[in-house]
């Protein structure tokens, strides 16, 4: 990509002496910091600390590769889907998954890199994406789970990030929640379904549930105490909440909703505290955690084989289409080449 | 740029008749034509435009952000440009 | 496009041919809907994720109206047994690479485009959804053709794929053009008309003809007649298997 292009982040240095430089680089912060602070957007040619631009490449891109990840469990379930109406919700909504991966990689090479490079670093485990994609969906209601718990954590971390620091981060993510919604609803109305449906069909409901429950719980991230990230990008209002209170808001919302479906969630430490306002609830198995960051969930491998798969055996397509585009256009590669 | 690799693409998306098309993202194609579908099956799979356009990134020129100040503050002190600048006695009408 | 029932408030048809007409051609878009949702995730690049899916619910919206004018699109779609279902062979050939699946398309959505325009412009029951289904069908073309030319004139790689992939299904092409009762169609005009824009698409990609026979040679008949290939059996049994195993469940 060319230095000039339209969206792309600047963070290169003028040339100059370096007394010169110094003055300008602290007026570039100060600037930088008064428009964090009134809350306003920074945008991708605004100038920016270096330490921002990649926090926020590692926070869109691991966004992005969650949303193309997140299609093969529930990819793995429109083939089978029990009903008609129910394999078209499906498709839709693995659809919407590729659509929002593709806009938050928009989004994150303005910042100045490249789809290529991000997609590079995920095939080759340099880049992470959601826990919560590694562990398997077993049954139909694994996909009635993943839309109300896993959406719905999703959806808790998603909304603040629509007043995010970052512009086109904050746009992908209003067009992002608007599509989810959507995705929440249906996951609990399939729920719901097989909740009020036969026996085998609530235990396949309550199973599901029993199995999500705990990984949604984690998709927040660790406790405060011990997350890295979360004190610089709340500083640079690229976060609004800390883990541990979006955790807390979740469960809040989550534990009406079940009863409502007539399901039980597997915690029996959850209760109301009339002092706090809140639920509380029992220890999440933060080992359990780690491990599966670390690469032995489940499905880690499964997960990150299939998609290099899936882009090798593209290759000759992607080839084709830019060979062919050579030829009749003249338009492609040269111009960025 | 690898030999697979796809150029970037801006989208501009009118969302009904009578408004302008407005920046709604971007995408990778091979050429113009399958950027516009591309877009197409993207941008507006919830009924969100009428019409498209793309425009390859590289071809955008922009405003620097370090000439902001010379390019927009001097508009800042023309308020003799805008109607509400001017006092006219109540009751007049049409104007 | 849309997500929402487009079956509510359908009447059954009445006359016993348009009915397994509307069949025939519900299985059709049944059948490619569910290969192309095999796609979800494995496509060669994310636009094209969208692109594919788009397609596959324009496809099952199909189904979903034409099963609905034959009876319980459900009870259709998961309680029939292999040999009950109507759809043409061609939809039900696996994926294969992305060249297999783009002569796939380009032969069924050319098909498709020029059934569905006549029947819009006829006065069966089924004019109203065709006259809906030509506008989706249209783009589907669009698609294939557009894609046809890009494997065909890309690299050397893509046009020996799509060549071999046009002559491995042109055998299964002869089929789409059987007569079906109660559409009072003109099947030899629609399949001349078919010719011709193939042969544009393709010759345009710099790739041949395929030479070959259009139609097997097993003369009881084809899917049309209930008579499929073994792939098919699989894709059922991937298809049915939950509905099946909950009789009664409503989901």
């Amino acid at each position: 990509m060319t230095a000039g292009t339209a969206g792309t982040a600047v963070t290169a240095e003028a040339p100059g002496t370096h007394a010169a430089d110094a003055a300008a680089q602290a007026a570039r912060e100060a600037v930088f910091d008064a428009a964090v602070a009134a809350d306003e957007r920074i945008e991708p040619r605004d100038w920016m600390p270096e330490a921002y631009r990649a926090s926020l490449v590692r926070q869109i891109a691991q966004h992005a590769h969650s949303e193309i990840i997140g299609m093969q469990p529930e990819a793995n379930w429109i083939t089978r889907a029990p009903s008609l109406r129910r394999k078209a919700i499906l498709m839709a909504k693995v659809q919407d998954e590729a659509g929002h991966g593709l806009y938050l990689y928009s989004a994150a090479e303005t910042l100045g890199v490249s789809r290529d490079e991000l997609l590079d670093k995920l095939h080759t485990g340099r880049q992470k994406y959601s826990s919560i994609f590694n562990y398997p969906t077993l049954t139909w209601a694994d996909v009635g789970a993943i839309g109300w718990l896993v959406d719905g954590a999703a959806i808790t971390n998603q909304v603040p990030l629509c007043r995010c620091s970052y512009g086109p981060y904050a746009r992908a993510m209003v067009r992002v929640c608007k599509e989810e919604s959507f995705h929440q609803r249906q996951g609990y109305e399939a729920l719901l379904a097989l909740s009020r449906g036969t026996e085998a069909q609530h235990a396949m409901a309550q199973d599901a549930v029993d199995r999500w429950w705990w990984p949604s719980l984690m998709m927040f991230g660790p406790p405060d105490a011990e997350s890295t990230h979360t004190a610089q990008a709340m500083a640079w209002k690229i976060k609004r909440h800390t883990n541990d209170e979006l955790r807390q808001r979740f469960v809040d919302i989550a534990v009406p909703q079940a009863e409502a479906l007539g399901l039980t969630l597997p915690d029996p430490d959850l209760k109301w505290n009339e002092e706090r306002g809140h639920y509380d609830f029992g220890p999440i198995d933060w080992a359990e955690f780690w491990d599966v960051l670390k690469g032995d969930g489940p499905c880690n491998d499964q997960r990150i084989t299939t998609r290099r798969q899936a882009h090798e055996d593209g290759a000759w397509v992607r080839e084709a289409a830019a060979a062919y585009a050579r030829k009749h256009t003249g338009q492609p590669g040269e111009a960025q080449a | 740029m690898s030999s697979d690799t796809w150029p970037l693409w801006e989208v501009f998306v009118r969302s009904r008749r009578g408004l302008s098309h407005t920046h709604a993202g971007s995408l990778h194609a091979p050429d113009a034509e399958m950027a516009l579908r591309n877009a197409r099956d993207l941008y507006t799979r919830r009924m969100e435009g009428v019409s498209l356009w793309v425009v390859p990134s590289a071809s955008i020129t922009a405003s620097s952000p370090d000439e902001k100040d010379p390019f927009f503050e001097p508009a800042a002190d023309k308020p003799y440009r805008h109607p509400t600048f001017y006092e006219i006695p109540e009751g007049v009408k049409h104007l | 496009m849309t997500t929402t029932d487009t079956t509510a408030g359908t009447a059954t048809a009445t006359d016993p041919a348009l009915t397994s007409a509307a069949l025939a051609l519900g299985d059709d878009a049944l059948v490619l809907a569910q290969r192309l949702g095999e796609w979800a995730g494995n496509a060669p690049v994310l636009e094209e994720e969208v692109a594919l899916a788009n397609i596959a619910l324009d496809l099952l919206g199909q189904a979903r109206v034409l099963l609905s004018l034959a009876g319980d699109e459900d009870e259709l779609a998961f309680l029939r047994e292999e040999r009950a279902f109507r759809n043409v062979q061609l939809v039900e050939q696996p994926n294969g690479d992305f060249a297999h699946t783009i002569a796939r398309q380009l032969y069924f959505s050319t098909y498709q485009r020029l059934l569905y325009a006549a029947l819009a412009a006829g006065d069966t029951p089924l004019a109203g959804l065709a006259a809906k289904a030509v506008k989706e069908v249209a783009y589907h073309q669009d698609h294939a053709e557009h894609w046809t030319l890009r494997l065909g004139d890309g690299t050397e790689e893509s046009h020996r794929r799509m060549r071999t992939a046009c002559e491995a299904l042109w055998r299964y092409t002869g089929e789409l053009f059987q007569p079906l009762d109660g559409l009072g169609l003109d099947t030899t005009a629609l399949e001349a008309a078919w010719l011709d824009s193939v042969t544009a698409v393709l010759t345009r990609a710099g790739l041949p003809v395929p030479s070959g026979s259009r139609t097997g040679a097993w003369r009881a008949g084809a899917g049309r007649q209930g008579l499929h290939t073994e792939h098919f059996g699989r894709l059922l049994a991937e298809m049915q298997h939950l509905h099946r195993s909950h009789p009664g469940a409503t989901w």
